[in-house]
Parts: structure tokens; C-alpha cells; sequence
């Protein structure tokens, strides 16, 4: 079956579907060409218009208070008890922006070119230049908002350094940046639901997108406490919803966080791009034990003064303290001495890797490297290391059980963020017309890489800064035009196909809970499609999924009913699509057959053991089009064209 | 390394709906590892409850760091959450906020705020809105979360020209969902992000003044 498939796939579609629609002008100045070519909605008309959002993250929440500032009547959903629990709020380390207070040379052409090559090449230029130009104002508007950033003594902000940028551009609030970005864009979407500008839809789950006569009319929604199924009907819906790092079962992310949205929809024909880009990041608490349900992330930050490294000798046994200076190998600053501790992400992932599997892993389970602070608190005194990380320390300790001034931490990559997600062009419009897709779900501006504290500020610059303008530009010309309501046809279809599948999980009367299909699941990806991909593993991967699926398919247990909240049911539609696209990121990772960013295959690396991209070959998104069937889905390939950066190896040397 | 716990006994409050008789019911774990969470204990119990086709454990988590404040469990007679229901998403929409409409912000540093302002601002924004302080609270108060969002903005000089509107808003919205305040000081014990009872003496102050003030404001309109 597998080999068929690959052969199928080998054969790309057409990218005619796949119009980036940047506009026509320099890099540089597109955007401002987009602004003043673009149709506009007149304000008193806007309140004509309904807008769906759905995710209350950082995108999702600036999104809804944005337009609804600009008069849209907005609904907006998430499947949290409150909009303010969005896994945004897990983000520590900072935001990106090109502010250059610093005076340390840092311009929006040096945040983009950052963000191009740190993403290896791999995304379109005139994105990524829209994100470095907006992201200044994403800054002020958070300031405006009440976010307490990071002051110096004058009261001016401070900024710290993150991987991958030779400039300090990153603003923070001490480890808690996600929680205190998304109060601020809450607090601001709070006040447009006080005025009933956004309706709120809490713990409603989108388990459908409907698209009418070629255009997306609205969304089903499952409500998690009553597991009432309902039809939403709007002029445009936008997708907030998130990433799918929880393909891997064990990740950084949230619990909930799933694929389910952007699956749905890819399932009524939004094409799915790069599914295969995935950042694992390097300084998580390694694993303990097997009952381990969530992994932790250590803030990126921490390599600003921490160390990395690991014994010299393999099967050393001797404790931090009693391995001397020369029995250490403190492998990034040897490999990479340039950027040293901070090499990018997917970078200093790999070396750990290594470190660890070349028999050099520390810890019990001999499964982790060195994050050491001592030369800092030598270097900084204990206060203003505590200043800077204290709550990143304290959360250690409570983890790990070790106090990081005394013996240094202990850290391993996991799974953490997806740079794939749905295709979308220059306006943040997916292949289906009328349906957006902003933030991590979305696959635009981090090519096979995303930097540091990059993601926040992408999130804020589509919610902000390009839904709010280029969504008008869709709308304008369906002025008092009828469009479809909930009591179409195609919207009552819909929902007896939600109500079935969730009856289809209930009848099955198995033996194995969602959650054990999902461990099982995220083995195989990790083992196959993780941080080293090979052609054997992928293959071996697109042979066991489809099997497991199967037995998924007749073995799944789910107790209760669909009429009241039910947590297994509800994880059962999550892990359904979590396999779905699991078997699309593999072969994505197949078909890509050279190493960029996130995406290593071991087959292309040079004799230093980096990535090895095939620009002549693939210099191009691949977004897959649904046929029916993951393992038979269409390959289509947008073609990137580098006019403003020249195409050139990465090094961190 | 890890090592195992044996025979944990979990006496587990169940209960099919909010209008349901509820009853407690024991269950047992026969080995964890201690290396494992609460949450994660819960898991374990769950996977042999649907393994024998019983009702799993219904329980909200999501983040498991201690940052979403989704998680709600009672833990011994201790608070780790619930009794917020929308409550504080009400009194956020009263007045928890700036008004910033997006595009009309000054640059970021225009207003420098001293260090130890952004600083207790800070401190106050770090409330995750977990609800254990109304949890932990006999009269079922919620003043220590509304006085922390209080306390965060009208710290700032961002916040100022909303300071006693948005207390008023807040304070009056508080009343109407949660009981009142008798100062037993059980919320800060229980409120897992550190956060100050003093808060509160800062919100009461404002809503004096604000009482003051909003009124002699309206009468020269
Ligand atoms: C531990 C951690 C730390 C991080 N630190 C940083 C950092 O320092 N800097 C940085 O730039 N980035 C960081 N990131 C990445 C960044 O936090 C995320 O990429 C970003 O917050 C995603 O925002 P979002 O708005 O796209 O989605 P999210 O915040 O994930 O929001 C998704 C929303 O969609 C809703 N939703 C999802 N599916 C459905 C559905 N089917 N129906 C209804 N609602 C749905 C959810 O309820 C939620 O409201 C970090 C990530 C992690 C995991
Ligand atoms: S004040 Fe403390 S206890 Fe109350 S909601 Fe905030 S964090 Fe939780
Ligand atoms: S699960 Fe997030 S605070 Fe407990």
C-alpha cells in the first residue's frame, strides 16, 4: 500500500490553486501597496457584516477586538471555560520586534532577513517583511494595553537576546510574556463583549467548517456541556485555533491543544502546507517516567547565560560538581562559536541529540544535557540571575525536584511548536474562500524554522495588524448580497455527520481509551518523523499508522454519552484527527527530500553532520489537498522566489 | 530514579450534573511512580476505570504548569480552583481593561514607567484567575482577584485616566456575582500565584474615592 502511495505522490499537482497574491512591488513596499489598493467596507456598513472567530489565543483574541472596534459584529469560540486559559498563556520567554532601542543595529530588514533565514529559506518573503514591519506597532499597542514589560531603571523597556539574532529585540514580562500579551488582548476583547460588539461562545467546540456554493458560509459547533451540535452562519470565518505539536503525545503544549479545526477544514478543502515543519526544542525537562502526560519547557532565555554541556567521555558517572573544566564538552560553543548557546533552536536540538545518543546524557535516565548557571550567578551575583529567571528556577525545582543555583539543570528537546499548518495566501485567506486562518495555525511566516519569540508576535501582527485590513478587502463586494443561514441544507448535513461520528465513537464498545491510541500514535511519530527522519523510518511509520488507525477504528473505548460533558468523547474526535494528520506529516517528510530547518533527513547532511537543502529542488511550500484519504492526498507546490534575501547555506559557525 | 508508590486510596467526590446528588466513592492505584503529578495520578485512574468500562473521573486541566489556571480540584480541603464560573470574565468586561482601540497607540516608550511601578504591576497581573481564593474564602469572596486586575492597571500610567470608572464598574459587577469580603485573609494563603492582600486595601481605597469622585463628575455634565 505505502509504496503506491509514494509513487502517487511523487506526481505534484498543479499550484495554479495556490495564488500567494502578494501584491506587485518590491518586498518592501507591498504592504503599504496592499493598504492603498485594497477595497474598503465603509464603518456604517460594517456592522452588516458577521465574522467568526474561532480560538481566543493571541491571535484570535486580537482578531475578535479589532474587528469589533472597526464595527464588525463578531462571535467568537473557544472550547475553554474562559478566553483568558488559550495556550498562548503558557509562553514565557518574550516577543520579537524591531524597535532597535537598543541602538544595537537591529532594523525591520534585519528582523526579516532573520526571520528568512532562521526559517531556512523556506517562506515566502513578502510575509515575512509585512511581520518585521508590524511588529513595532504590535509593541505599542501592548504597552497601550497595560502589559508590564520589562523596565530599566529610567523606566525605559528592556530587551534580552534569543536564538538565532545577533541583536537584542526581545521584550519580555519576566517568564510569563504569553500570560501578560494574552491578558492584554483578553482584556481588550472583554471590553467589546461588555459592549456586545463580540458574542462569546465558551467551551463550544468547532467540529465543522461549511463550505456553500464555493465559498465558507459558516461552522459547526459541539457544545461541551450539553454536547449540543449547532450551525453558525457568517460572511467570513477565521481560524485561531492553534498548533499540533500534541501529535506527539508528549509535548510542551497544553492538554487540549489539537488539530481538530484546521483539520476539519482541510477536510473541506483548505490545503494543509509543510506538515512535516516541526520545531522541536531543545531545553524541555527530560522525561521522568511513563506516566508522564506533559513535558516542560525551560524558556529559551535561559541560554542567554546558561551553558550547555555534557561529560567528554561516554559512560561518565560522576556528578556535575566533581567533572573538572577540560572533561567537559560544552558542544554548542565548540560547534558553533559564533552564536554558541544560542544557536537556533532546531540546531542546538539536534546537538543534544547527539550528545545524548553518542552515550554522553546526564541525569538518571541518562537522558538529558547540562543547563549550567553557575559561571553566570559567578559572573552576575545570585540576585540578578534570580531577577532575570527566578520563576524559570522555581518551576524547575518543583518539576525536577534539584535546585538549578546548586546543580545545573537538566534539560532535553521536545516537540513545542508546528511551522506547518494551513495554506494561506498574502491575506491570510486559506484556498477556501472566505475562510482565514491566523496565528501558529496558519503555516506563513516561519518557513522550516521559527525563531525565539517569534510566534507571539506573529500571532499579534495577523489578529492585529493584516485580518483586520485584509478581511474588508473579501467583504466589500458581498455588500447586501444574501448568503446562506443555518437552516441550509448543507448546514443541517453537516451537523447529522457531527452527530454521527461522535454516535460512531460511542458504538464502537472497544478496549483501549483515546488517550492510549494517542501514546501509542505519538511513539511513532517521534521514533519516525521527529528530530531525524530517514526514508526507511518514514516508510516503516506510513506502514504502522494506517494499521493502528485500523485498530483504532474497531478497538476504541469511549464510556458515556454524547448529551453531557464528556471528556473521553471528546478526545476521541481529537486523536481521530490527530492520526489523519500524523500519516500526512510523514509523507510530507518523505517527499521532502532534503533537510531544512526542522525537517532533518538523515540522507542529506553534509560532512559535518548539518542540513543540507535542495534549493534547485525544493525551494517551494507543499500543500496537500484532501482526496478523501491522508495517505492519498495531492502534493501542490507553491514556488518561493527570493527577490529581497539571496538564498545561502545557514550558518551559525 | 524514580520509585514506585503503591496502593494509593482516592476518596473522589462524584457527581453526574450540576443538579445531581453527588456521593463520595473510593478507588485505588495500585503503583504509581513518584515522579508523577496529581493530575497525572488522575490519568492513571482513569485509563482502569474506561479499561473496565466504568465512568472515568471528569476533571478540568489543560497546561499542567500552573499558568492557565484551568485545573479545579479540592485536594484535601485545600483549594486548587473552581468557583469562578464566568464570574470574572463579567467583572473584566465591566471594567478590567484600557481602552486602546488598535492602531492609535503611542510608541512603547514614550511614557517611561519606573521600575518599581512596572514591577508591582506586575506582580498583580500575575493572578492566573484560577478562583481559588473565592474557593478558599468562607463567604465565597472574589475580591482578591478583582482587586489584583484593579491593582495592575491603575498602578500604570496607562490605566489612569480609566482608574475610578473602571473601579466603580468592577467592584459593583464583583457584588453581584460573589459574596462579600469580611477580611479573613484565607484567599492569600490559598492563591497559588503569591499575590498580596494588600490589593485589596488599594481597590477599597480607589472605590472610596472613586465613589467621590464619579459621582461629582457626573454632576458637572
Ligand atoms: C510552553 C510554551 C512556551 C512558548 N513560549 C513562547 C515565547 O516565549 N515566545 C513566542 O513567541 N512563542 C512562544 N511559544 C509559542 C506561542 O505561545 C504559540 O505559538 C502562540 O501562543 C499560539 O497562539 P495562537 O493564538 O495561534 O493559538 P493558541 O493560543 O493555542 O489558541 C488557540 C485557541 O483556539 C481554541 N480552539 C482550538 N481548537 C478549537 C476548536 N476546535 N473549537 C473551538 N476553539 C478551538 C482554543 O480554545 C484557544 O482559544 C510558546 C509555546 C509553548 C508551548
Ligand atoms: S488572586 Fe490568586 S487565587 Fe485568586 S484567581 Fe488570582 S491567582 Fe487564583
Ligand atoms: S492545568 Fe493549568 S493551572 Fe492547572
Amino acid at each position: 500500500m505505502t509504496t503506491d502511495v509514494i509513487t502517487s505522490a511523487m506526481t505534484d499537482a498543479s499550484s495554479a490553486k495556490l495564488a500567494g497574491k502578494s501584491p506587485i512591488a518590491a518586498v518592501p513596499e507591498m504592504w503599504e501597496t496592499f493598504k492603498s489598493d485594497m477595497k474598503l467596507v465603509n464603518p456604517n456598513n460594517k456592522r452588516k457584516f458577521k465574522v467568526i472567530v474561532v480560538g481566543t489565543g493571541l491571535a484570535g483574541a486580537s482578531a475578535a477586538a479589532t474587528l469589533a472596534e472597526l464595527g464588525y459584529q463578531v462571535d467568537a469560540f473557544t472550547f475553554h471555560d474562559s478566553p483568558r486559559r488559550a495556550h498562548s498563556i503558557a509562553a514565557q520567554g518574550g516577543i520579537n520586534a524591531a524597535k532597535n532601542y537598543k541602538g544595537d543595529g537591529d532594523s525591520v530588514h534585519r528582523l526579516f532577513y532573520d526571520t528568512i533565514k532562521g526559517g531556512d529559506f523556506r517562506a515566502r518573503e513578502s510575509n515575512v517583511h509585512r511581520l518585521a514591519e508590524v511588529s513595532v506597532d504590535i509593541i505599542d499597542q501592548m504597552v497601550a494595553q497595560g502589559v508590564p514589560f520589562a523596565r530599566e531603571y529610567g523606566g525605559l523597556l528592556d530587551n534580552r537576546s534569543f536564538g538565532g539574532a545577533q541583536v537584542s529585540r526581545t521584550f519580555y514580562a519576566r517568564g510569563q510574556t504569553g500570560q501578560q500579551l494574552l491578558i492584554g488582548a483578553y482584556q481588550q476583547m472583554a471590553r467589546q463583549i461588555g459592549l456586545g460588539t463580540v458574542r462569546l461562545f465558551n467551551r463550544c467546540e468547532l467540529v465543522d467548517t461549511v463550505v456553500i456554493d464555493g465559498r465558507c458560509a459558516g461552522i459547526v459547533t459541539r457544545d461541551l456541556v450539553t454536547g449540543h451540535v449547532q450551525s453558525h452562519a457568517a460572511h467570513a470565518v477565521v481560524l485561531c485555533t492553534g498548533g499540533y505539536g500534541n501529535v506527539f503525545f508528549l509535548s510542551t503544549n497544553a492538554m487540549m491543544c489539537n488539530v481538530t479545526a484546521a483539520w476539519r477544514a482541510h477536510q473541506r478543502g483548505a490545503f494543509f502546507a509543510n506538515p512535516c515543519y516541526t520545531q522541536i526544542h531543545p531545553t524541555c525537562i527530560p522525561q521522568a517516567d511513563d506516566t508522564q502526560s506533559k513535558l516542560t519547557l525551560m524558556s529559551e532565555s535561559l541560554r542567554n547565560d546558561g551553558r550547555v554541556w555534557v561529560p567528554a567521555q561516554a559512560g561518565d558517572e560522576r556528578s556535575a560538581a566533581d567533572i573538572p573544566e577540560g572533561e567537559r564538552d560544552y558542544y554548542l560553543e565548540r560547534l558553533y562559536p559564533s552564536f554558541g548557546n544560542l544557536a537556533p533552536r532546531d540546531i542546538s536540538s539536534r546537538a543534544a541529540k547527539r550528545a545524548v545518543d553518542s552515550g554522553r546524557g546526564v541525569g538518571p535516565l541518562k537522558n538529558g544535557v547540562f543547563l549550567d548557571f553557575s559561571d553566570a550567578v559567578a559572573r552576575l551575583g545570585k540576585e540578578v540571575v534570580q531577577e532575570r529567571y527566578g520563576n524559570l528556577f522555581e518551576m524547575y525545582e518543583r518539576i525536577a525536584g534539584e535546585d538549578p543555583y546548586a546543580v545545573p539543570m537538566r534539560i532535553y528537546p521536545a516537540s513545542h511548536y508546528t511551522m506547518g499548518g494551513l495554506w494561506v495566501d498574502y491575506e491570510l485567506m486559506t484556498t477556501v474562500p472566505g475562510l482565514y486562518c491566523a496565528g501558529e495555525a496558519n503555516f506563513s511566516d516561519h518557513g522550516a524554522n521559527r525563531l525565539g519569540a517569534s510566534a507571539l508576535m506573529q500571532g499579534l501582527s495577523d489578529g492585529y495588524f493584516v485580518l483586520p485590513y485584509t478581511i474588508g478587502n473579501y467583504l466589500a463586494p458581498m455588500l447586501n448580497k444574501p448568503t446562506p443561514g443555518v437552516d441550509h441544507p448543507q448546514f443541517k448535513a453537516a451537523e447529522a455527520e457531527a452527530r454521527q461520528r461522535f454516535q460512531g465513537y460511542l458504538d464502537i464498545n472497544g478496549t483501549r481509551s483515546p488517550d492510549w491510541f494517542h501514546r501509542e500514535l505519538g511513539k511513532i511519530i517521534w521514533n519516525h518523523c521527529g528530530m531525524e527522519r530517514t526514508e526507511q523510518g518514514l516508510e516503516q511509520a506510513l506502514t504502522e499508522l494506517p494499521a493502528l488507525y485500523a485498530e483504532f477504528q474497531k478497538d476504541l473505548r469511549v464510556t458515556g454519552d454524547g448529551s453531557s460533558l464528556n471528556q473521553t468523547l471528546e478526545k476521541a474526535g481529537r486523536v481521530d484527527d490527530f492520526f489523519q494528520l500524523g500519516m500526512l506529516m510523514c509523507r510530507d517528510a518523505l517527499e521532502r527530500r532534503e533537510s531544512c530547518g526542522g525537517h532533518f533527513r538523515s540522507e542529506f547532511q553534509d560532512d559535518e553532520g548539518e542540513a543540507k537543502r535542495d534549493d534547485e529542488h525544493f525551494a517551494h511550500v507543499a500543500a496537500w489537498e484532501w482526496t478523501g484519504d491522508p495517505m492519498r492526498a495531492t502534493r501542490n507546490v507553491e514556488p518561493l522566489d527570493f527577490t529581497t534575501v539571496h538564498l545561502a547555506t545557514r550558518s551559525y559557525k | 530514579m524514580s520509585r514506585h508508590l503503591s496502593d494509593i486510596k482516592l476518596k473522589i467526590w462524584r457527581q453526574a450534573g450540576p443538579e445531581a446528588a453527588g456521593r463520595f466513592e473510593s478507588y485505588l492505584v495500585a503503583s504509581i511512580s513518584d515522579e508523577a503529578s496529581f493530575l497525572e495520578l488522575l490519568d492513571v485512574l482513569n485509563e482502569q476505570l474506561i479499561s473496565e468500562g466504568r465512568e472515568p473521573v471528569v476533571f478540568d486541566h489543560d497546561c499542567r504548569e500552573g499558568i492557565c489556571g484551568t485545573c479545579s480540584l479540592m485536594i484535601d480541603g485545600q483549594a486548587h480552583g473552581p468557583q469562578r464560573g464566568t464570574g470574572f470574565d463579567r467583572i473584566v468586561e465591566s471594567g478590567g481593561y484600557i481602552t486602546a482601540d488598535t492602531g492609535g497607540a503611542p510608541d512603547a516608550n514614550l511614557i517611561p514607567i519606573p521600575k518599581p511601578v512596572a514591577e508591582a504591576a506586575m506582580d498583580a497581573a500575575a493572578c492566573i484567575g484560577c478562583g481559588a481564593c473565592v474557593a478558599a474564602c468562607p463567604n465565597g469572596a472574589a475580591n482578591l482577584f478583582t482587586a489584583a486586575k484593579v491593582a495592575h492597571l491603575n498602578l500604570l500610567p496607562q490605566g489612569q485616566a480609566e482608574r475610578f470608572k473602571r473601579v466603580e464598574a468592577m467592584v459593583e459587577t464583583m457584588d453581584q456575582y460573589f459574596g462579600s469580603c469580611t477580611n479573613h485573609g484565607e484567599c492569600e494563603a490559598a492563591c497559588p500565584k503569591e499575590i498580596s492582600i494588600d490589593v485589596i486595601a488599594l481597590m477599597n481605597q480607589d472605590y472610596r474615592k472613586a465613589k467621590f469622585k464619579n459621582r461629582k463628575t457626573l454632576s458637572r455634565r
